[in-house]
This record gives C-alpha cells, structure tokens and sequence, in this order.
C-alpha cells in the first residue's frame, strides 16, 4: 500500500465528513422558501437515480418515469387523506406499489427495444395523468381538483444558529435520511452481482445470456426498482407540496427526469444529485432572464452545457480528477 | 421683559413641539405589513406565461400594463406599484413554488390574480395560515367566496353556479312548462353550474329536468351524448361545456335537427373558437350571459370607457391584441385591485387589504351598464350580475334585464 494511497483516502474521507456537515447546516443558513427548493432537489435525485438504475445501467429508455412519480405521490396523499396514515409509513406502499406496476411495465418493456420503448413509456406519461381523473376513482383520487394535505410538524423543536426546527427544515432532514438511504440501496445494488449484470445487459445482452444472465427477469427487476425509487420520490413530493393533482405530472415531468439524468450523467449515481439541482434551479434562472421566452434560454443553456460536458456534470469531474488527482503509486511517492 | 419674552419663545416653542406631538400620531397611523412601505407596493401574480394554457398568459402582461399606467400618473396614495408576475406552467406544484417564493423571498403585500382552479386550490391552505391575501383569482369556482373557511382568499368574476340560476330565472319568467335536457362536462366546473341552474330552478327542478347526461374532457365527441338528448323530447338545452365540446354539440344539434331553445355557458362564447367552428347559422338564437364588454361587439364603439381600454392598450400594451377579452378581463380586475389599495389610504395592512376588499361597491367602465362590484364581510363575490345576450349569428347581442344580485 502506497502512502499515496492512504492520502486519497483521507482525503476523502475529510471530504465527505465536511459534506454531511454542510448539508446538516444548510436549512439552518437559508430562508424557508430555499429550504423548500433544497427539499425538491434531494426528491428529484431520488426520482433521477430511480431513472438512471433503468437508463444507464441497464440500457432501457423511458419517458414516462413522471407517471411513477404520480402514482407514488397520489398512495400517499390517499393514504395520508383517506385513512389518516402518517405521511412516514406511506414510503413502503408508494414504493411498493411502484416497484410491482414498474415490474409488469417490464414485461412488454421485453418485446420493446429502443424506440419503440420510448414510445410506450411516453404513452404511459401520457395516460396518468388523464386516469387520474377518472370518475370513478374520483372519490379516491379528488378528481382535476386533486387532494390537499397538511404539511407534517416537526415531531421535536430546538434551535440552531437563531433558527427554529420548522416543519420546511424538518422534512428536509426526513427526505435527507430516505434520499441517504436509497442511495446507499442504489449503491448496494448495483456495485455488486447485479450491478454488473444490468450493464452487460445494457453492452451486450447476447453475451450477458450466454454468461447465464436471465435477461427477463433481471430488465423487469430494473424497471420495477426504477420504478420504486422514483414512486418514493413522488410520495415525498407530495408530501412536501402538500398537494397533487392530475396537472402536477404531465409528460413535462418526465422529460425534465431525463433532461436531469442526462446533465447529471448517465450511469453515474452521484450524477442525479447535480441533476436534480439544475432541473430545480436553471428554469428559475431562465425564467429571470426573460419572461416572453424562458424555455428559449433553458435550451440555451441546455445545449451549451452538453457541448462542454458532453458525458454530464459528474463525467467532467471524472475527468478532472484523473488529470489533477494526487499521484498514487507514482514513482517517488 | 427679556424674561418674558424668552418665556413666551419658550412657550411657543412648547407649543410648536406639542403641536408636532399632536401630528405624530397622525403620522403613525401608518401601518404596513411585509411589502408595503413608503414609497412602495409590492404584488405578486402567478400565471400560466408558459405550457398548455399560456393563452392566459395576456392576462398577467394587461394586469401589469394597467400598473404601468398608475404608476406614470403618480402612483397610488403616493405610492408605486411593484408588480411581480410569476410562471407556473399551469402546474399546481410549481404554483406552490412560486407562491412561496413571492411571499417568503420577494416579501409581497398580497398574491394577486392568481390562475386557475387547480393551482389556487394548491396554495388556498398556504395562503390562509399565512395571512397573506390571495385576491380576487382567476377561476369562476364557487369555492373562493368562504369568507369564514378562507378569509384570505376572494374571487372575482361570477361564480358558474350563480350565473347556472340566472338561465334557470329566466326559463321560469319565459317558459315555465319547459322540459330541460343538460349536457355536462364531468368536473366540478360541470357540477358548479349544474348546482346552480338546480337551485334556481327550485322545487321544479325534479320535474323540469328530463335529461342529464355527461362527458369527460378526455371523450372525442360528444356526438352520441346529443342523441340521447334529443330522443328525451326535450325542448330546452343547457349546454355545459368547454369550446370544443360546446362547438361539436351546437353543430350536432344542427345535423340532427334538434332545436331546442340552447342556454350556452359563458365559458364557450367565443366567437372565433366555438361559434365559427360549430357554424354560424347554426348558433342563432342561442342564449348566454356576459358581465364584460365585448372588444368585437360593435355597439361599444363609441363607449368612452371602450375607448379609454384602446387608448391604453395602444400606450401600455401595444403589442397585445385588441380584439382579446382577456385583455379587458386583465384590466378590469387590475382596477378593482388598485381601488381596494386606494381605499386601504395609509393602512396597508393584510388585513386592512381584506376588509377593503370585502367593502367594495364600484362600476368598472368595461362592465356592462348595470353590472357592479360589490363586496361585504360575508359577500365574498364581487361581480354576481350578467345580462343575457343572444347570437344572432356574427354577434352576441345583449337583450333584457340584469340579472343576479
């Protein structure tokens, strides 16, 4: 072991704890409306690393990941709304009833490849929304009117830095722990056997089953834990918004999913992280810029962050720290 | 006597001081809350600039054209408008993101004209438990005017259900024996004013009514609907609907040979979207009912508060449209919000904003004569009268009395 080695280590190490300090810190530092935004990245990097485990581990495409984040934000408002359940035990059930609609969306996913595939994920996009407002689930689902929801207070309170734990900061440290520990799963899940699975079903599906891969079961079981993990996006959503309605979720939503994939970097687990933020943050930013055409400027700005990253925000710190990172091994180290 | 005399300056200056103590508290009476100063109003809006409904999206650019207008001619009480309209896709969550945003980061006195049904109910709770008002919103829902359930929170045109009692009047005064059929859309909008044209019909209602039937905004046509309602030998038709659902039933009814005597909601009049497509000729006879001065109606051309809107129009907002109710809608309410700031005088409370804007009695000068605002502590509903008007197949012609209260 090279005294390198141990360096980077440390390095590292010194860095991640002062990350876990800056991000306890933040909602103490900012005002409500911020803590809020802060809230609704750490939800959209759930919903885009839902995305990326289908997208770029395992190859398959979809557009219509906005349509879990709907189905797992209407569970838990009609959960929260119709039985009185706490707005905590809804996760499971979001996710679950997410991780199963995601399974069976798996199997003609099977028979779909590419374009077609987008195609019938876009279509499912498409379709949500409109069920949702269906007549006869009305009384479940409240219909275009949607359902409103109390916004959860803090089950304790103390003050930090002149700041009192309100219910903004304490959902925030709630979503922080769920998003922690879905990335830990994320991260579980695809460093191993089946991680290295995904991808060489994603690089080559012919030679992933001659290696003893079942190809079905391992894409449907990507689109149901893609699907899960963007449901339990959409269920913390709600409950952030304390509000859904059918108008919440249109295909917009799914797009913006994928635009955050992508700009974060596919295949790349702390990518949806710097996804999450630029869907959160650039509209705002092109919507101060110019009120006639904001979307104008967002693809702008889209196109030039593609050009000079063209591998995402996490494939150019990738490469930045393979041309300046400390030299392990180097000689003479 | 230098004694004297300095006590005399002495008194006076006492007196000059006590007369300025006497004028402080004057002068304290000015109260402000969060966004209101001075020098300074500042009003939030939150609008559709973009997505599905950006059609709406003049109505924000009139509002802040017309506070263009107050504030070259010297503000309100001396005090300028800062207008801050935001974009919300038409989208309830992003809704919630903006409204949070305009109050807690902008800081603004009021949320001002907020649109669309599903997007003020979105914020309605927030608003409420912050006491920040959220006034005078663009949706005719009958749910904005509960001032004991919401007292933040206030419409502006007549709700559908009040303007569903006004056709369900004037079918009793013309017509008592009639025999109704309804088409409606499958919505609380639908339901809005199918409540009211029941409430207005009274005990009648049961026995008048001899068909109702439905849609869902996501059916394709509404063609086998009117059958079913022709076949009930009905020989009055409320028609409630959306544009293109209102065009294919007008049009339908004509194929069919239907002709009953149509009510037509106000929601679908437009000229170019719904009577062109459904047919000219067909529409005649139809009945509606209007609050608001029509751009294209020739009678209003030599209106002097028509040409007013055009003179501003062409000054502030050269490049909207001026055939677009929307801009006159943008404007209208743009004035009631300036009258309620004006009468709130110094005390620029949110609080004082609501108890101003709950005693309003005023005539807009693109209402229709006879049509008012007129609030009151438990009268959250400022426009509640229309005239109906009758298509005579180019134009809505206004005919009778104004209805409503």
């Amino acid at each position: 072991m090279s005294q390198g080695h141990t360096m980077n280590r440390q390095l590292a190490w010194a860095l991640g704890a002062l990350l876990v300090v800056a991000v306890c810190m933040l909602p103490f530092l900012v005002k409500n409306y911020r803590v809020f935004q802060f809230n609704l990245v750490l939800i959209y990097a759930i919903a885009i690393l839902g995305l990326n485990i289908l997208v770029g581990f395992n190859g398959q495409i979809s557009l219509g990941h906005g349509a879990f984040f709907a189905i797992g934000g209407y569970t838990t408002a009609v959960l929260m709304d119709k039985l009185g359940m706490p707005y905590w035990a809804t996760l499971p059930f979001a996710g679950v009833l997410c991780f199963v609609l995601g399974f069976l969306m798996g199997f003609p996913a099977l028979r779909l490849g590419g374009h077609y595939l987008a195609l019938a994920t876009y279509a499912l996009a498409l379709a949500v929304p409109q069920l949702l407002k269906y007549k006869k689930i009305e009384g479940l689902t409240g219909g275009v009117q949607g359902i409103v929801l109390n916004k959860p207070e803090p089950p304790f309170s103390f003050r930090f830095l002149g700041q009192p734990l309100n219910a903004d900061r304490w959902l925030y440290f709630f979503t922080l722990a769920v998003a922690a520990l879905m990335f830990l799963l994320a991260w579980n899940l695809l460093r191993g056997r089946i991680g290295r699975a995904l991808v060489a079903i994603r690089d080559h599906p012919i030679a992933a089953t001659a290696m003893g891969i079942n190809l079905p079961l391992f894409k449907s079981t990507a689109f149901g834990v893609s699907a899960a993990f963007t449901g339990v996006a959409g269920a913390l959503g709600a409950v952030c918004v304390a509000f859904v309605s059918p108008d919440s979720f249109s295909v917009f939503l799914s797009i913006s999913l994928l635009v955050g994939l992508v700009v974060g970097g596919l295949a790349s687990i702390p990518g949806a992280i710097f996804g999450a933020a630029f869907i959160q943050f650039v509209p705002n930013v092109a919507d101060e810029l110019s009120k006639a055409a904001p979307w104008a400027i967002f693809g702008v700005i889209l196109i030039g962050l593609m050009y000079l990253m063209p591998t995402g925000v996490m494939g150019l710190i990738g490469t930045l720290w393979a041309r300046f990172k400390p030299k392990a091994g180097a000689p003479g180290a | 006597m230098t004694l004297t005399r300095r006590t005399l300056t002495t008194h006076l200056a006492l007196a000059g001081l006590a007369a300025a103590g006497l004028a402080l508290p004057a002068q304290a009476q000015k109260k402000y809350d969060t966004g209101a100063d001075d020098k300074e109003i500042k009003i939030g809006q939150i609008g559709p600039y973009s997505g599905p409904a950006s059609a709406y999206g003049t109505i924000g650019k009139a509002i802040g054209a017309y506070f263009d207008k107050v504030n070259a001619e010297g503000g309100i009480n001396g005090r300028k408008i800062k207008y801050v309209p935001l974009d919300d896709g038409y989208n309830p969550a992003k809704t919630v993101e903006q409204a949070r945003k305009l109050v807690e980061e902008e800081e603004v006195l009021l949320i001002f004209n907020a649109l669309g049904t599903a997007s003020n109910s979105a914020i309605q709770k927030y608003m409420n438990t912050k006491k920040v008002p959220q006034l005078f919103v663009a949706t005719g829902a009958t749910k904005w005017g509960d001032p004991k359930a919401n007292p933040y929170t206030m419409g502006w045109q007549p709700p559908y259900a009040a303007e569903g009692k006004i056709y369900a009047q004037h079918i009793l005064e013309t017509k008592p024996g009639a025999k109704i059929a309804v088409l409606m859309q499958n919505d609380d909008y639908g339901k809005d004013y199918f409540k009211g044209f029941e409430e207005g019909l009274g005990d009648k209602a049961k026995t008048m009514i001899v068909s109702k039937v439905t849609y869902e905004v996501t059916d394709p046509t509404v063609d086998s609907q009117m059958l079913t309602l022709k076949g009930s030998g009905a020989d009055t038709f409320f028609n409630i609907t959306t544009p293109k659902f209102a065009a294919q039933a007008i049009k339908k009814a004509a194929e069919i040979g239907w002709k009953p005597q149509h009510y037509l909601n106000n929601v679908s009049i437009g000229v170019s979207s719904v009577m062109t497509p459904a047919g000219l000729d067909n529409g005649v006879g139809i009945i509606t009912a209007q609050y608001g001065k029509d751009p294209t109606d020739p009678q209003w051309a030599n209106d002097p508060g028509m040409k007013d809107w055009q003179t501003w129009m062409k000054k502030y907002y050269p490049t909207g449209s001026l055939i677009e109710a929307n801009n006159v809608y943008g404007y209208s309410v743009a004035m009631t919000l300036v009258q309620v700031l004006k009468q709130c005088g110094d005390n620029l409370t949110r609080d004082n904003v609501m108890k101003q804007a709950a005693s309003l009695n005023l005539t807009l000068p693109m209402s229709l004569p006879g049509v008012n605002i007129k609030t009151g502590p438990d009268d959250f509903f400022p426009i509640e009268r229309s005239q109906l008007s009758r298509f005579d197949g180019k134009t809505w012609v206004l005919f009778g009395k104004v209805y409503g209260r």
